[in-house]
């Protein structure tokens, strides 16, 4: 069973003074072998999904292109049509529910403005389609104005905005019905690098001033940590993990995610001890075992990888005192980025470990440099066991 | 559902449809009658007898005109084909390379004659070529010649009246294409040691390849079954399949050979236009 | 591409080639107003053959026809090109779609000569069996020109449609406009320049053909290219120079016109959206 839920309550949006724990849904989708999307024919674009929406957060899908997470905004606004299952909102069966009359609405990834509409005319539309009284879109529509601070470029047509502008004449527009669903299509890919951020941070401002659930669509894993409360790590129409953006990053659940999200050292090895409050790991590629403090489900002798963060190794001249966690190897490249710099290590087995040092003082070049022998360890903590 | 309905219909009555009957009629025999051909099916006597009349096709086979006029079209578009892509690629070729702000000005140029009447533009040239014609005239004062040139009614008034006329049909095509030709391809040849001429031969000429093919076919396919261009600059002895149709048709009123006719030039045209086709759906694809 | 390094032999032959498709219409301009009768020898200025045009109760009732048959005609087969096109670019593959791309080609390439034979046989076909059309005349041309100027229409709206973003289109669905409003209230505007220019290209192609409209006019109905190429036939006359000089004044003034207002559009847009460019965030 496949599900998609939004829950009624949850998320961070603490004005609307919900408990984080609901069991109420607002939508749903069910389906057995899995969603395939009409336009892909034999192939399954989107397969064994199981997704819990709280009211009010921020969902961000996140995963390379292909993986399907579009197919899935596309499935929700009803632009596709699943060979099998159920997509529930609200306690709604959107099955036969067509995208103009679903509770959901879409900011485009080209933002899809109406080229022959001026800003105003663009929010309206929506509130025409419903019939809503004259003075009671000019209203809204003044508000939404407001809200994306847009109010002086009301008649502008889109050709005549910048980016930044139109993104926002697309976000009222989106949000102009009042959506039970707002679904964001790669929201900044058409953005510029610098305008990227700002906008990141005001587009999640008034998403969240106006507590409107949302399902954002990235491959930006940056963009889905700054704008989602949780994320969703999809690959090849699967979701292989949910869960806040510290979570997902701190504690992924497989290599795949671990490898998408940020980078990261793996090191394949052997269970050789576990207990409740610790495991020891043969790690070939180290010559060394690891020490991870926390117990594990596989027994002694499963093939397991361990996976450590960059930032959590520190990297050293002197060998470190302790029997487990370190490697030596030799400085065999050294990338100076500003605020951090990237050592690559080669260990003795010929693997390559990245470290990252904060650069906190102002020398040119660092205590360590290239063909140094070094040491690189991490604390029982920092370390990630993964079993698939 | 009526989106589709309408125009398919439509198209499928009044396009379909009536190649069917063509081809129903090329199998009549001509009749004095209104309409003027028998009948295929009769029913009589609790007896459905069917019709069909091959002597059209085999009088296509048997009768030289027939054969030697669908083969001369053939030679004469071929032959005006090649002409208008000498003359056309290069046209297209500078306007592709003018200055982005002229381009267009330079493709409306390209594209404005079209616009005007065909016919009259045909007519134009009865003028120009006549025996006592502007370039006789012309040539005659400054010497040049002592008799004048005998030009219009020619084969040659036909090739220069197909070229100039289906002129833009070959220019836009490749003009197309070859305004996609992304420069730093001829930059890396000549970059890479290629002489120009080199990076024309193998770069550029190949990468247009499928803007030659649309236009060389949009010139032919059309040419082959020309009738205005012989009718007004031919002679007597230009034969074209076209004309053929219309004075059988016009003339001498036998409609089923009028129809065999055009079944015939239809199957000689099918290869060409199908290749057109596919090739367009590709080009839809790929772009 | 830009203009760099140009062979001069480049705009020696774009000169000539210019020169080669404007010197016979500039020619014919010339000698229509030419007193002598002759086409070709110059006798002086003279405007009489213009006044004899327009004395023609011939030429004048077929140019009436011809362009109340182009009007007719273009716009119906504006109408319809516009369905086509909506077919060819926003169905997808649906059953039937090979054919009916083929259908949309043909009349492009088809030789004239081909389509009026069979339109024609048709039209006696269907009159034998069904009693309509009853003989042939305005309703027959309108027919036959309507049909391959709606493919013409067609290939021109259904490249503009597949430029178009179709996420405009979603958009608009997605904002609660049911499939036609989607149509009219957003495709049918953007799409509006392409309808025109086919509407146009439609005009020009029946107000021009000969061909089709020989076969399956009758003997009631004589279009003007008829009534032109019958006197052709019978020999080059300024007349046709006069009347050949007021059609390319009306295209020139449609295309000089339609030129300016399509770059003062452009140069405004390209200046609007530079002006939005610097707008800060």
């Amino acid at each position: 069973m496949h599900i998609i839920n939004f829950d009624r309550a949850g998320g961070r949006s603490p004005a609307m003074g919900a408990p984080y724990e609901s069991t109420r849904n607002n939508a749903r989708i069910r389906g057995g072998r899995g969603f395939r999307a009409k336009k892909f024919d034999a192939i399954t674009a989107v397969d064994n999904v199981d997704l819990n929406i709280k009211k009010g957060e921020v969902f961000a899908l996140l995963g390379a292109s292909g993986c399907g997470k579009t197919t899935l905004l596309r499935l929700l606004a009803g632009f596709e049509i699943p060979t099998d299952g159920q997509i529930v909102i609200d306690g709604e069966d959107m099955q036969s529910i067509q995208p103009y009359n679903r509770p959901v609405n879409m900011m485009f990834q080209s933002y899809a403005l109406f080229p022959h509409m001026n800003v105003s005319k663009n929010i309206a539309f929506g509130l025409k389609q419903d019939r809503v009284p004259r003075a009671k879109i000019k209203q809204r529509v003044d508000e939404l104005l407001e809200l994306v601070h847009m109010k002086e470029l009301f008649n502008r047509f889109p050709h005549q905005l910048s980016g930044g502008q139109r993104q926002r004449v697309a976000l009222a527009r989106s949000l102009a019905k009042s959506p039970k669903l707002l679904l964001l299509d790669e929201p900044m890919a058409a953005l510029d690098k610098k305008l990227r951020e700002q906008m990141q941070l005001e587009v999640v401002n008034i998403i969240e001033s106006v507590g409107v659930t949302c399902v954002m669509v990235t491959h930006d894993q940056e963009e889905a940590m700054t704008m989602a409360t949780r994320i969703g790590v999809m690959h090849d129409g699967k979701l292989l993990q949910t869960g806040t953006p510290h979570k997902v990053y701190e504690y992924p659940n497989c290599r795949r995610t671990a490898e998408f999200i940020g980078t990261v050292n793996t090191f394949s090895g052997t269970v050789i001890e576990n207990s409740a409050d610790h495991v020891i790991i043969d790690a070939p590629e180290l010559n060394r075992e690891i020490y991870v403090d926390h117990g594990i489900s596989g027994s002694v002798g499963t093939d397991i990888w361990v996976a450590v963060r960059p930032e959590k190794m520190t990297i050293d001249t002197t060998p470190p005192s302790g029997e487990y966690n370190h490697a030596r190897g030799v400085v065999e490249e050294i990338a100076y980025v500003g605020g951090l710099s990237i050592y690559h290590v080669k260990t003795q087995s010929g693997m390559i470990i990245r470290v990252t040092l904060a650069n906190v003082d102002r020398l040119a070049e660092g205590r360590i440099t290239w063909d140094d022998e070094v040491y690189l360890s991490w604390q029982p903590g920092a370390a990630v066991v993964l079993t698939w | 559902m009526t989106v589709i309905g309408i125009p398919f219909i439509w198209l499928l009555l009044f396009l379909v449809f009536p190649f069917a009957i063509v081809f129903k009629i090329s199998f009549a025999e001509m009749a004095i009658a209104r309409p003027p051909f028998t009948e295929l099916f009769a029913y009589a006597e609790e007896k459905l007898s069917v019709m069909l009349n091959v002597g059209n096709y085999l009088f296509l086979f048997k009768d030289k005109l027939y054969l030697s006029a669908y083969l001369s079209s053939l030679k004469m578009a071929a032959g005006a084909t090649f002409l208008a892509l000498l003359v056309g690629y290069p046209l297209a070729y500078g306007i592709a390379r003018a200055h982005p702000g002229i381009r267009n000005l330079l493709l409306l140029g390209i594209v404005l004659p079209y616009w005007t009447s065909f016919l009259l533009r045909i007519y134009a040239w009865i003028g120009i070529l006549k025996t006592n014609g502007l370039i006789n005239n012309l040539l005659l004062k400054l010497g040049i010649i002592d008799t004048p040139l005998h030009m219009l009614h020619t084969d040659f008034a036909v090739y220069v009246g197909i070229v100039y006329a289906y002129l833009p049909f070959m220019v836009l095509p490749l003009y197309t294409n070859l305004v996609k030709l992304d420069e730093s391809y001829l930059e890396a040849a000549a970059d890479l040691g290629a002489k120009p001429w080199k990076t024309f031969l193998f770069v550029t000429l190949p990468l247009s390849k499928g803007g030659i093919i649309a236009g060389s076919m949009l010139v032919f396919i059309p040419a082959v079954g020309e009738f205005v261009i012989p009718a007004l600059l031919g002679g007597p002895d230009t034969l074209m399949i076209g004309k053929v149709l219309w004075e059988e048709f016009f003339n001498n009123r036998d409609w089923p050979v009028a129809s065999a006719v055009a079944i015939a030039m239809l199957l000689l045209l099918i290869i060409p236009m199908m290749w057109f086709h596919k090739h367009q759906t590709q080009e839809m694809v790929e772009s | 591409m830009s203009a760099t390094r140009r062979s001069p032999l480049l705009s020696v032959w774009l000169l000539l080639g210019y020169t080669f498709l404007y010197a016979p219409i500039v020619i014919l301009i010339i000698f229509s107003f030419n007193e002598s009768k002759l086409v070709t020898v110059w006798a002086g200025f003279s405007t009489k053959w213009y006044w004899e045009l327009f004395q023609d109760r011939q030429m004048l009732t077929a140019a009436w026809l011809s362009l109340r048959l182009a009007l007719m005609s273009a716009t119906a087969a504006a109408a319809l090109g516009v369905l086509a096109g909506l077919v060819m670019a926003r169905f997808g593959r649906f059953r039937g779609h090979n054919l009916f791309a083929g259908m949309i080609t043909a009349p492009l390439v088809m030789p004239e000569v081909i389509t009026g034979l069979s339109m024609l046989l048709l039209f006696v076909s269907m009159e034998k069996v069904i009693g309509w059309p009853d003989g042939r005349g305005l309703l027959t041309l309108w027919i036959a020109h309507v049909t391959f100027c709606a493919a013409f229409v067609a290939v021109v709206i259904t490249s503009r449609l597949r430029e178009m973003d179709e996420s405009i289109e979603e958009a608009a669905m997605d904002l609660g406009a049911p499939p036609f409003k989607v149509f009219t209230a957003i495709t049918l505007p953007i799409i509006m320049p392409a309808v025109a220019a086919g509407w146009l290209l439609a005009f020009t192609l029946s107000l021009d053909d000969l061909v089709i409209s020989s076969f399956v006019a009758g003997p009631g109905a004589t279009t003007l290219p008829m009534k032109v190429f019958s006197s052709v036939r019978l020999g080059a006359s300024p007349k046709i120079n006069a009347l050949a000089t007021i059609v390319v004044l009306f295209v020139s003034l449609c295309a000089v016109g339609a030129g300016i207002l399509m770059f003062r559009t452009e140069r405004q847009r390209k200046f609007e959206i530079q002006a939005a460019m610097r707008d800060t965030d």
